[in-house]
Parts: C-alpha cells; structure tokens; sequence
C-alpha cells in the first residue's frame, strides 16, 4: 500500500506519544502522591519506605545492587530459555498421537501441582548448593503454559491447509516444519509473554530459598537486617526487570514476525 | 478422464456408529468437462472431491483418473478451498509456489509459471504483498493461482466462492470461465448455488443426501462463452428448475 498520508501520519505518531505520555504521568503522579503521604502521616520507613528513601538506599549500593541484579536475570534467562527449549519438542510430542497425549498430560499437570517454593529446598538437596537449582525452579514455574500455548498453536491450523500438504504428498515431518510450526508462531510467542514474566517469580522463589546473590537474596537479607527502604529497590528493579525482558520478547515479535501481530491479538 | 464406479464411502463415529457419506455413485467425467456438483448441505459432494483428490479412499468401488486407479494424492490434480486458507506469513508468491514447494519442484519455470498465472487473474504488482493485505476475493484469486501452479489437468474446488460476498462471486465466476477458456482443465465444481452451478457446468450433477447419491445429470445446453445475461434464457430456466426439483423434491420451487 501506498505511504500514509501526513496529517494521518500525524495524527498516529500522536497517538503513540499518548500511549506512552499518559502510562508515564500516572506513574509519575503516583510516585508523588506516595511521598507526600509518607512525609504528612510520618509513615516510619521499616513499614512503608517513601520513594525518596529508597532511591537514595539503593543508590547508596549501586555496585553491589547491580551484581545481585545481574544475578537475577541470568537466572531468568536460563531458565526462560530452559522452558523453550524444553516446550517446543513437547509440544510437538502431545500433538503427534493421543497416546503420548495421554501419557504426559498427567505428568504435566502433576509437575504444576507441585508447589514449587516446597520443591525448592528439595531440589537444592539433589542438584547442590549452586545456580542449577534456581533455574530448574524457574524452568519448573515458567515451563507449562508454553507447552499449552505451543500445542494449541499446533493443532489450530485450518484443516484445508494439512489437506493441502497432504495433496502435495508432504512427509509429516515437512508438514509440521513447513505448516504447522509457522501456524503456531504467534501462539508461541503469546506463551513467551507469559513464560518470561512467570520466569522472574521462579528465579525470585529459587532464590529466596537458596543463593548467595540475587535480588531474591538481598530482599530476605536486607529486610533481615532491617534495611527495608533496600529490599523495596530490590522490589522495583524486579518489576523493572520483568518489563524490559517482556518488552524484549514483544519487540523479538515485532522484528522478525511481523505478520504474526495481528493474528496475535486474536489470540491473547 | 475421471470415472467413479459404484464409489462408496462410509465414515465411523467416535461413538463407533457408521455413516454413509456417498453410496453407489457412478459418474464419468470427460477430459476438460466443467461438471458442477450441486445438493443439500450433508450430501457428500466434499466427500466425492475428496475421494477424487486422494484425500479419503472409498470404502466401496473404484475411482480412477486415466484409467489408474486413484489410491494417494496425484500431481495432476489441484484443489481450491472453500476459504482460501493462504499462509498467513509468507508473500501471495511463495503462497502460490507453496504446493512446488512442498513437492520439492521449485524451479525457475515454476516461478515464472506463478508469475504467469497471478497475471492472468488480475494479480500482477501484488507478488510480494502478503495476505491480509488483499480482500477475500483477491485472496481467493490467489488460492485458485495455487491450486494451478503445478499445471495439473484436473482442478478440484470446493465451494470456492462459498465465502465471499455476492458481487465478488459473481465477478470471479466470470473469471473462473475465462481462466477454463484460455488453460482447459477437468473441472469438479462444488456448490450450494443452483444457478451459479448451470451457468458454469456443461453438466450439473444433482445430489440427494443421506446417503449421498446422484439424482440425476443435467445437461446445460447454454452456449459459451457465457455471461450472467444468460440467466434470462429459457436453457438456464429450464436447468435450474429442474435442478430445484430435484433437490426440493418440487414442493418449495414455487413458495414464493
């Protein structure tokens, strides 16, 4: 199609500034109104810290800060891509034949039943005291709603388009490869988007229960030693963490599926 | 070119019950015949095209193409679907060079053999569009370019224009016999639409349902090339009313 004309052009770019404008100014006044009500009422900081204070607090340990945040994303990487990995053939696996369906279905489903901050402590005793428990854990959280979106994305392609590779006499492999996997790509990244931000709660429990770093750890031990304006830092550059890494996979999305967006959207 | 003798096919349930789609169906269809299939929703014409695509085997009798019988999908046979079901990722192209593709026939007269056929329907500029930028008739355009792309002598459509609104579907059963002038194939037509089917068929098969089975055999005695002026002729009246009979058994011909 032709380029846009300028005053719609215009009128989207707009549109975009308030898309972000107005998200940001509600932030931003509610940050306000927080230390306001903190300094008016003299809210003590070891409940309810106000941002002024944590912002100092945290700043205070940027270096180490940042190496406990670091910590944290490499296990929400790991784990994340762990779930990728992992899910894809599995997916692939429960939609070959009811049979195997059956059979890992069960599995599955007793794997989510597991509370995993139980769990946790168990693994650290069979994997030992280093960073492969944390990301099984996250893995273990992460994992599960990827399968399901991978294997609804595989089998929701219009049967006309499985007749026509089977009018072309393609192998099922080709079939899958060719077809199915493709047909699946936004349902895939609809599971991501989920997978990611349940893989920061996974590193986070991993850690809660065994780690010498992470922003997990320094949530426990600073509100251990009081240090609560820090564990809330600990608490923000969590949630900022989790932005960026599903911005991140929206923008993976963007650039190399672009088609995939608008089916997506029916899709979530 | 295409004989069905006593085809038969039946399905089974999951309940384990047993189904009869088509029973005892005899036809023969002449090389570059356009034959209609016309019935009620239920009748099996989509079972008899599949049976001739190779999709389904017949549970009863033979189909055969040329003589050999008819036992997996042939490369002389094409399909156009209902909905034109194009890869949503992929240019109107490569949707078009897809079934050389999966049949490891690409080539560089292959290319130009989709480059042909997108001309032919109105398509040229819009290779490396993708599909949601074209509308529905333009996509079906593009799937009928599909079903062509392998130059096959049969082409098998099911209910091609059943989705699209009523203008586009009568500018593209225009087209449909222009494309059939210039590159003679074997047509298998389905429809639900009685006159849509006489103006295309030189023979329009009528269908009665549960089990499917042929009615009767109309032959469409309308000259060509044909147009939608057509309609007002007494051979179109004629075939479509007696079409109607056979579908409605004559009594709802005349409720209006």
């Amino acid at each position: 199609m032709a380029a846009a004309p300028e005053p719609i052009k215009k009128r989207r770019h707009a549109r975009l500034a308030a898309d972000i404008a107005q998200p940001v100014a509600a932030l931003i006044i509610f940050v306000i109104l927080w230390e306001l009500i903190c300094r008016a009422f003299h809210v003590p900081a070891y409940l309810v810290p106000a941002p002024s204070a944590i912002w100092t607090d945290t700043l205070k340990l940027a270096g180490p800060v940042a190496v406990h945040t670091l910590a944290t994303t490499q296990t929400v990487l790991l784990g994340f891509l762990a779930s990728l990995i992992v899910s894809l053939p599995l997916a692939v696996l429960i939609t070959a034949s009811p049979t195997i369906a059956n059979t890992v279905y069960p599995l599955l489903v007793l794997t989510q039943s597991i509370p995993k901050v139980a769990l946790a402590p168990i693994l650290v005793v069979i994997l030992g005291s280093n960073e492969l428990p944390r990301v099984v854990v996250t893995f273990l959280v992460a994992f599960f709603p990827l399968v399901l979106s991978i294997a609804a994305g595989i089998t929701a392609v219009p049967p006309e388009l499985i007749e026509l590779g089977r009018a072309c006499r393609a192998s099922k492999w080709r079939e899958l490869w060719r077809i199915r996997l493709p047909y699946a790509v936004p349902f895939i990244f609809s599971g991501l988007k989920a997978a990611i931000t349940l893989s920061v709660v996974g590193a986070v429990v991993g850690e809660f229960v065994n780690a010498d770093r992470g922003l997990g750890y320094l949530i426990v031990t600073s509100t251990a030693f009081f240090q609560v304006p820090l564990a809330w830092g600990a608490l923000v550059l969590l949630s900022l963490l989790g932005i960026i890494l599903f911005q991140a996979v929206v923008i993976v999305e963007q650039v190399f599926f672009p088609w995939a967006i608008d089916s997506d959207k029916q899709t979530i | 070119m295409i004989v069905l003798d006593h085809v038969a096919k039946t399905f089974v349930t999951r309940g384990g019950e047993q189904v009869a789609a088509i029973s005892d169906v005899s036809l023969e269809v002449r090389r570059n015949e356009f034959v209609c299939l016309v019935g009620a929703s239920g009748c099996g014409k989509s079972t008899l095209l599949r049976l001739v695509a190779g999709l389904v085997a017949p549970t009863g009798g033979r189909v055969s193409i040329g003589g050999a019988t008819v036992t997996e999908p042939r490369d002389d046979t094409g399909i156009v679907f209902q909905a034109p079901t194009l890869l949503p990722w992929a240019s109107i192209l490569d949707n078009v060079l897809f079934p050389l593709d999966m049949m490891r026939k690409l080539d560089a007269s292959g290319r130009a053999r989709a480059r042909d056929l997108l001309a032919l329907v109105g398509l040229s500029g819009f290779e490396s569009k993708y599909p949601r930028e074209l509308s529905g008739g333009m996509q079906q355009r593009a799937g009928i370019c599909r079903a062509l792309v392998h130059d096959p002598d049969i082409l098998l459509m099911d209910e091609p224009f059943g989705a699209l609104d009523a203008l586009t579907r009568e500018e593209l059963t225009i087209e449909l016999m222009r494309i059939w002038q210039e590159r003679p194939k074997t047509i298998l037509f389905v429809t639900h639409s009685i006159p849509e089917a006489v103006l295309l068929a030189d023979r329009v098969v009528v269908m009665s349902a549960r089990p499917g089975r042929v009615a009767e055999i109309i032959d469409v005695e309308l000259p060509r090339p044909r147009d939608f002026d057509m309609e007002a002729r007494s051979e179109f009246q004629d075939a479509t009313r007696r079409t109607r009979e056979l579908i409605f058994g004559g009594r709802s011909a005349r409720a209006n």
